[in-house]
């Protein structure tokens, strides 16, 4: 995956690489770096290799990951235990450690080389290309791989007027969400009358469950400095802010190095380059509000004030920060700049699909075999990215939906995975290409409480300043909340397909404007659990704890009393040998008992809309047990 | 504290939109905002205190009553969700005898609940402190409270 070889920096070395992403460090992989430095030295092997952090690689669920150029190895949870073998086994002896490899996800067989990784394989790494691959807190690495070349040839032979043009004939599009054209937004602030013009760089990431924008600042925070400056260059901004997300402490800190780096290296700040043009950036925090990720709200937000959003026009373009012209531009979209400008506004566009340019990068997650951070063509398949690079839905489970967009977009079912993802076809299937959070869920989980999840989100993140979402968004639910615990009414499916309409249509922002797609999508594709919930007082998914009951199988129950002693609230009787019995008028259904039986037994079982005939009292077990 | 309040705030002189970067300095010193503190920066800003109330009730980030000596949070993202988050939730809640936005009466926990941690791909997750702790089972969950319990700040 490295592109080019610099051979002052990389020399003839091998390069241990160790991923040191929010992830992995949480799995240890600081101590896996320490250790492998250590053993490296004792064993004199430090003239033939070096280790280096990368960020994320977005493959997190297999973290720590350790993989070593050139050779292209790759090795999974790897702990700081395993570090001895490595360095003895592979380092020394050039013999890779085989129990570490990657597993295929079907077949088990080991996988040596993250080149023939179905996750690696099918992905089309363009915006990623150095995630992973490169020590994020090292400038030289990144100008080694290629790194401000871009903005280089941007700032010393291009116009403004032309880097708007080739971002036009890119056909990028915002990756925000709303995927606006970037070059035509570049080019209404560059028109907008004032000296004093304003670049944002948007990584609020409000998503919840999304995290791309986090890798890409935690693996090539460079790149998105790169973008931004270009960005401010072409509409002719000197002051840039980046408003980050306050849960990323990491992501932060790397950006705070790398903008002291470029800082330092003269490619920020007065006439970078040489070239006249003087661009300085300061880092303002989230507070932790949902609707600051909306841009007027944003811009409060950085004022000082309460992130209200506000009615527009006027635009940002027009009018923004301290009633400037300003521009606002998503991690991904910067990220995305330098790659056009090196290779150019023609090659990117053949990228993708007609109307959706370039790549879409998504954080898959959920109930797939490989959770991490995928980038691949606009166009490509839900299936594909679930199944072929996702692996498809571990434990033998069902594929249920897939729900793209967070909060702000829709649940998809299974008759559409053979759906292209572009912006036009999620919109019209009643989803959102969103900023590419991608959540897989299989028969697990309850629709119903699903979209009751999302509703309370959007409706604690509310702003509260328009009647249709601050109030709308309650109303719908009190009724999602009242169907999830068994008191769904006739009629309670149109109530919230009214309300639906009525907050989406009478919201000022996005935000309400967006809230109710979780809700009007799973109407639209899984009414009839919706009808179970109402009519039967039943949960097809065992989710919904008002409606499901636990029972203790008087065949299976061994009387080992081990649910009885975890049970919280005491409603397990029996004692030694006897059957237990679950009181189900002191059952608070939290689910202990099924998770402490041991599974040899799997005497407890949970159902949801039927009763179980079980003994009153407890009996003893039957004697042929 | 009036001096350590005043080393805070004298970076942030004549700075515009300087309100929310004063608020996380001052908590990220002293784990909160207190009335007093607020007066104080009400005094330096040139602003009514009310409109700094109005600003820090706005974000969640902000807390007005002191933070036990652990502090742990636990996510309620959707991936997190989708594996079984609320479960964690409870256990926790459990363990500790606090509920959400509470501080134990001892003051060594506070327990509160984050939309993402980014870290989705490790659901379900919290954090003890600094720490991230990722695909977490209740079971996982009565292992940390052992160890942690007694250790202060860890
Ligand atoms: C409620 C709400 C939350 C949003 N959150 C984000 C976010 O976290 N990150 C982001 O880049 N855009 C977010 N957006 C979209 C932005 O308003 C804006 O469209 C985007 O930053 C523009 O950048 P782009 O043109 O590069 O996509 C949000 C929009 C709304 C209405
Ligand atoms: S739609 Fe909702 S979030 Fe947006 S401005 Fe109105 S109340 Fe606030
Ligand atoms: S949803 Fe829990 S870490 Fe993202």
């Amino acid at each position: 995956m490295k592109h080019v070889e610099d051979s002052t920096h990389i020399n003839s070395r091998g390069t241990v690489f160790v991923c040191g992403g929010t992830g992995c460090i949480s799995s240890k992989s600081d101590q896996v770096r320490a250790g492998l430095d250590g053993e490296i030295t004792r064993l004199g092997l430090a003239k033939a290799f070096e280790v280096k952090f990368t960020g994320c690689h977005g493959f997190c669920q297999q973290g720590p990951i350790v993989h070593l150029e050139p050779e292209g190895i790759l090795y999974t949870h790897v702990r700081p235990e395993d570090v001895r073998e490595i360095a003895e086994s592979h380092l020394r002896d050039g013999k890779p450690v085989e129990r570490l490899f990657y597993r295929d996800q079907v077949t088990g067989a080991p996988i040596p080389y993250h080149r023939d990784i179905e996750f690696y394989e099918k992905q089309q790494r363009v915006v990623l290309h150095n995630c992973g691959n490169i020590d994020p807190e090292d400038i030289d690495d990144y100008s080694a791989s290629g790194g401000y070349e871009s903005m280089r040839k941007a700032l010393l032979e291009m116009t403004p007027e032309q880097v708007i043009e080739e971002i036009k004939h890119s056909g990028l599009r915002g990756r925000g969400g709303a995927g606006f054209p970037t070059g035509l937004k570049w080019e209404f602030c560059r028109k907008a009358p004032g000296q004093e013009k304003y670049m944002v760089c948007n990584a609020d990431e409000g998503d919840p469950g999304a995290f791309m924008d986090r890798s890409i600042l935690e693996a090539d925070p460079h790149s998105v400095i790169e973008g931004m400056t270009i960005a401010a260059y072409a509409i002719g901004a000197t002051t840039g802010y980046i408003y980050a997300r306050a849960e990323y402490p990491l992501a932060i800190r790397r950006l705070r190095i790398a903008l002291s780096q470029a800082q330092q290296h003269g490619l920020l700040g007065h006439s970078i380059l040489g070239s006249g043009f003087d661009f300085e950036v300061e880092i303002k925090e989230g507070a932790g509000a949902f609707v600051c990720g909306e841009e007027t709200a944003l811009m409060a937000s950085i004022e000082g004030k309460r992130g209200m959003p506000r009615p527009r026009p006027p635009f940002p373009a027009q009018s923004g920060l301290w009633g400037k012209p300003t521009n606002i531009n998503n991690v991904k979209t910067l990220a995305t700049i330098p790659v056009i400008i090196s290779l150019g506004a023609e090659a990117f566009a053949r990228i993708g699909t007609a109307e959706s340019k370039g790549t879409a990068i998504f954080a898959l997650t959920g109930k797939v075999a490989n959770d991490g951070l995928v980038e691949v063509p606009m166009g490509t398949t839900l299936r594909t990215i679930i199944y072929e690079i996702g692996g498809g839905i571990p434990d033998g489970k069902r594929f249920k939906a897939v729900q793209t967009g967070g909060p702000s977009g829709g649940c998809l079912p299974a008759e559409l995975l053979d759906l292209p993802v572009d912006y036009e076809t999620l919109t019209q299937a009643g989803s959102i290409m969103g900023s590419g959070g991608m959540i897989v869920v299989d028969e697990d989980t309850c629709i119903v409480d699903f979209a009751r999840f999302f509703l309370t989100f959007t409706q604690a993140e509310s702003c509260g300043k328009c009647a249709p979402c601050r109030v709308g968004t309650r109303k719908m639910l009190d009724i999602l909340e009242r169907i999830t615990r068994g008191g769904g009414q006739e009629g309670d499916i149109d109530k919230l397909q009214q309300l639906a309409e009525t907050v989406r249509d009478g919201s000022l922002c996005a935000l309400g404007g967006t809230a109710p797609n979780p809700v009007l999508t799973t109407l639209r594709y899984f009414r009839s659990e919706y009808e179970e919930h109402i009519r039967n007082q039943r949960c097809p998914a065992l989710v919904c704890k008002d409606l499901v009951s636990y029972y203790i199988l008087p065949d299976r129950c061994q009387g080992c009393m081990i649910c009885l002693r975890n049970c919280p609230v005491g409603a397990i009787r029996g004692d030694k040998r006897l059957i237990h019995v679950i009181d189900q008028s002191k059952c608070t259904h939290c689910g202990t008992c099924l998770d402490v039986c041991p599974p040899k037994f799997g005497a407890v079982t949970k159902v949801s809309g039927e009763e179980i005939e079980v003994p009153h009292d407890p009996i003893p077990v039957s004697p042929s047990k | 504290m009036t001096q350590e309040l005043a080393e805070i705030l004298a970076p942030y002189k004549g700075r515009r939109g300087s309100l929310i970067p004063i608020l996380q300095a001052v908590q990220a010193k002293l784990g909160y905002l207190p009335e007093e503190a607020v007066v104080q920066i009400a005094r330096f800003l040139g602003t009514p205190e009310s409109e700094i109330y109005g600003v820090l009730t706005f974000y969640a980030q902000f807390r007005t009553s002191p933070v036990g000596r652990n502090l742990v949070t636990v996510c309620r993202g959707t991936a997190c969700h989708v594996q079984g988050g609320a479960r964690i939730l409870a256990e926790v809640e459990r363990r500790l005898g606090i509920k959400e936005a509470e501080t134990s009466p001892d003051m060594e926990y506070s327990l509160e609940t984050v939309a993402c941690l980014g870290c989705c791909a490790l659901a379900p997750t919290m954090v003890i402190n600094t720490e991230v702790h990722g695909q977490m089972t209740t079971k996982k969950v009565a292992e940390l409270f052992s160890k942690t319990k007694g250790e202060g700040q860890g």
